[in-house]
């Protein structure tokens, strides 16, 4: 998506002189012989809405809770806009934490849970119903204030968590898994009004989720996890158009993988060997590469074109013949078997009917993509 | 209705009527009677061989005597209130101490839980009798317990605890703790502890979250231990009579008394129904707390 030309782009890491507002420094967690979080340095800045991905036990939710204070780093530190958190407790910690189980007060109702946080506050006892109607609106509540949480929707229950952990106006929010209790459909509702409450707040936001998609959408960066470790911190479109590893590239979307030997053929240029008796791959690669290192060629189905003749003028063409063929709806995926019994996967959208649909089973076809349309990786 | 749900509900109103009610007509048939010397010990006793003027003489018989008498003599009123008292104080000291165990046991780690649970249900194995008249070779003046205090000379001459009332409430909180423990034990087994990090994270001390969190979302266990020991704590008699000494007036005391003793059986009999009365009261508050969980779907 393009944006207007005088519309700044939110993009606040790459500015030298912003301050972060949180800053891991060489953080290390430990549970017993279990490294949860391995030496892990990373900045959050100031109302960014930034997203911890990983499949479980990659140790996101671990580093939420060292923020929340319910953890303390084994190693290193972690500042809260420049101060040090390891001595304060969570209750005293100006952030709080969006609970999986979202964790509401069964015998408090909706307006009590909200207040609970404002009551053990320093807000004036007097002005604390009009930012629990305030929090109530924000969610779309009002009407549901007197009823206690087994009483309501699991959509409602969500939003009355969400309510409850904005009332004292932390300058981080943390959610751990928010929506992994909803539907699709409603989880993808409020996914949107999620990033819309982030933007009219204007709060910091941290949410750990396993859900690729989830994170994409509402991020402006992914973190995405692996054993402790942070593989790739970037925006959405950057971790999905140029992963930095494998790794990353299966972990976000559908991709195909192909592994190969590179030679380079100078100004940015690689050709990758793949197969034998077949035309080597050309792709770019800014930094180049020795001759004969071997690589992975990462390029993802969408970017595949997929035709029953020879296309002519395209930088990489590959021969091969239509194995299975996923009909979803909107895009059909293609598995087509090419040399060495390898698959490649190619997307297109359905924009004709499926009774008009000119390829089927078993059919010779030709793949073919452009010369920058994947990506070479060296881990 | 088909023979079978017809069975299946009269199955518990047949027990009730037989075990309860018929009894309890007896019961309060032989308060409304008079003492006499006689076997059974009371009268009228229901003729029906004198036909229809037998039973109208029967009934005509019996009175509210005894209940009148109850009243007018100042013993059974402080009985009662005494037994009230004892059980009352009983019910907070075993809640004191129950409390804790019960939270101890919820906070352990799982391997040691189903241990823990065995531990307190294991005194049960003992007889109840056995284990109430150990309690008299600890408290005694030459007892374990002042042997003990004075070995390590803690004090000079023996404590004077059995045949008071602290023997009493030794061995009510005793006897009744796993009553006390089990309710709490598995209201607290159920609280989410993300409940205890959520209170924190918004602001909460450790101290508060357990005041506004742990402690409302146990109520449920603490007014059901609570009743499953006051109520039976109010009718006791073996505690007190092993125990307690000649002050200590409780209405189960006076009630043996009154049967075999006295063998004085209607007015036993009248203690014995008025207790009864007492008792429904907090039987009924039980019931609804119950009824209450249920319905909330905890």
């Amino acid at each position: 998506m393009a944006q207007p030309a005088n519309r700044p782009v939110f993009a606040p890491w790459t500015d030298p002189n912003e301050k972060p507002l949180i800053q891991f420094k060489n953080v290390t967690k430990k549970f017993g012989e279990f490294t949860a979080i391995d030496d892990m340095t990373l900045n959050i800045y100031r109302k960014e809405f930034f997203a911890l991905l990983g499949p479980s036990g990659c140790g996101k939710t671990t580093l939420m809770r060292m923020l929340a204070g319910f953890e303390t780093p084994t190693k290193g530190t972690i500042l809260l806009d420049g101060v040090d958190l390891a001595p304060i407790p969570p209750n005293k910690r100006a952030t709080n934490m969006m609970f999986q189980s979202y964790a509401l007060f069964p015998h408090l109702s909706v307006w009590d849970n909200i207040a609970f946080g404002l009551k053990r506050s320093d807000m004036p006892k007097e002005k604390i119903p009009a930012r629990v109607e305030e929090m109530l609106r924000l969610v779309r509540l009002e009407k549901f204030a007197k009823r206690k949480p087994h009483q309501i929707s699991g959509g409602q229950r969500q939003r009355v968590a969400l309510a409850r952990s904005l009332a004292k106006a932390p300058k981080l929010l943390l959610l751990d898994e928010p929506l992994g209790a909803l539907d699709k459909k409603l989880r993808q509702d409020t996914q949107f009004e999620l990033m819309d409450i982030q933007e009219k707040t204007g709060t910091t936001f941290v949410i750990v989720t396993h859900d690729q998609e989830e994170a994409m959408t509402v991020a402006s960066r992914v973190a995405v996890m692996d054993h402790g470790k942070m593989i790739q911190v970037d925006t959405p479109d950057r971790i999905y158009e140029t992963p930095n590893s494998v790794y990353v590239a299966d972990f976000i979307g559908d991709v195909n993988i192909i592994e190969g030997t590179a030679s380079a053929k100078g100004d940015g240029k690689v050709s990758i060997a793949w197969a034998e008796g077949q035309p080597e791959i050309s792709a770019t690669l800014a930094n180049g590469v020795a001759l004969g290192t071997k690589v992975h060629f990462a390029i993802r189905p969408e970017k595949v074109a997929i035709s029953s003749d020879r296309p002519e003028g395209k930088a990489n063409v590959i021969e091969g013949t239509v194995h299975d063929i996923a009909y979803l709806g909107n895009i059909s995926t293609y598995k087509v078997e090419v040399a060495g019994g390898r698959m490649i996967k190619a997307q297109v959208a359905n924009d004709r009917r499926i009774a008009r649909r000119d390829i089927s089973w078993d059919d010779k076809v030709w793949l073919s993509f452009t010369d920058t349309a994947g990506v070479v990786l060296l881990n | 209705m088909n023979f079978r749900r017809l069975f299946l509900i009269l199955t518990p109103y047949t027990w009730l009527l037989v075990f309860f009610l018929v009894p309890f007509a007896i019961v309060f048939k032989i308060a409304l009677s008079d003492y006499a010397i006689s076997i059974p010990p009371y009268t009228p006793q229901l003729d029906l061989s004198a036909g229809w003027e037998g039973v109208k003489s029967f009934f005509g018989e019996l009175d509210f005597e005894n209940f009148t008498f109850l009243a007018s003599d100042a013993l059974y009123y402080s009985a009662y209130l005494s037994s009230l008292k004892i059980a009352a104080i009983a019910t907070l000291i075993t809640l004191l101490v129950g409390y804790p165990v019960a939270y101890g046991m919820a906070q352990s780690s799982d391997e040691w839980r189903p241990t823990l649970m065995m531990l307190v249900i294991l005194p049960f194995w003992t007889s109840f009798l056995i284990r109430v008249y150990a309690w008299i070779g600890i408290l005694s003046n030459e007892g374990f317990l002042n042997q003990a205090l004075m070995g390590i000379g803690l004090i000079d001459s023996p404590l004077t605890i059995l045949n008071t009332n602290i023997a009493v409430y030794v061995g009510i909180v005793y006897t009744y703790l796993p009553f006390m423990v089990l309710p709490i034990y598995s209201a607290l087994e159920k609280l989410d502890g993300s409940l205890i990090e959520a209170a924190e994270d918004l602001g909460c001390s450790r101290a508060q979250a357990f005041w506004l969190v742990t402690i409302p979302l146990s109520k449920p266990g603490i007014i059901a231990g609570c009743f499953l020991v006051f109520i039976p704590a109010l009718g006791e008699f073996v505690i007190p009579s092993l125990l307690g000494g000649s002050s200590t007036l409780m209405i189960g005391k006076v009630l043996f008394e009154e049967f075999f003793s006295n063998r004085d059986w209607p007015v036993a009999s009248a203690v014995a129904v008025v207790l009864l009365l007492i008792l429904i009261i907090p039987i009924i508050l039980f019931q609804r707390n119950e009824q209450k969980q249920r319905e909330a779907g905890l």
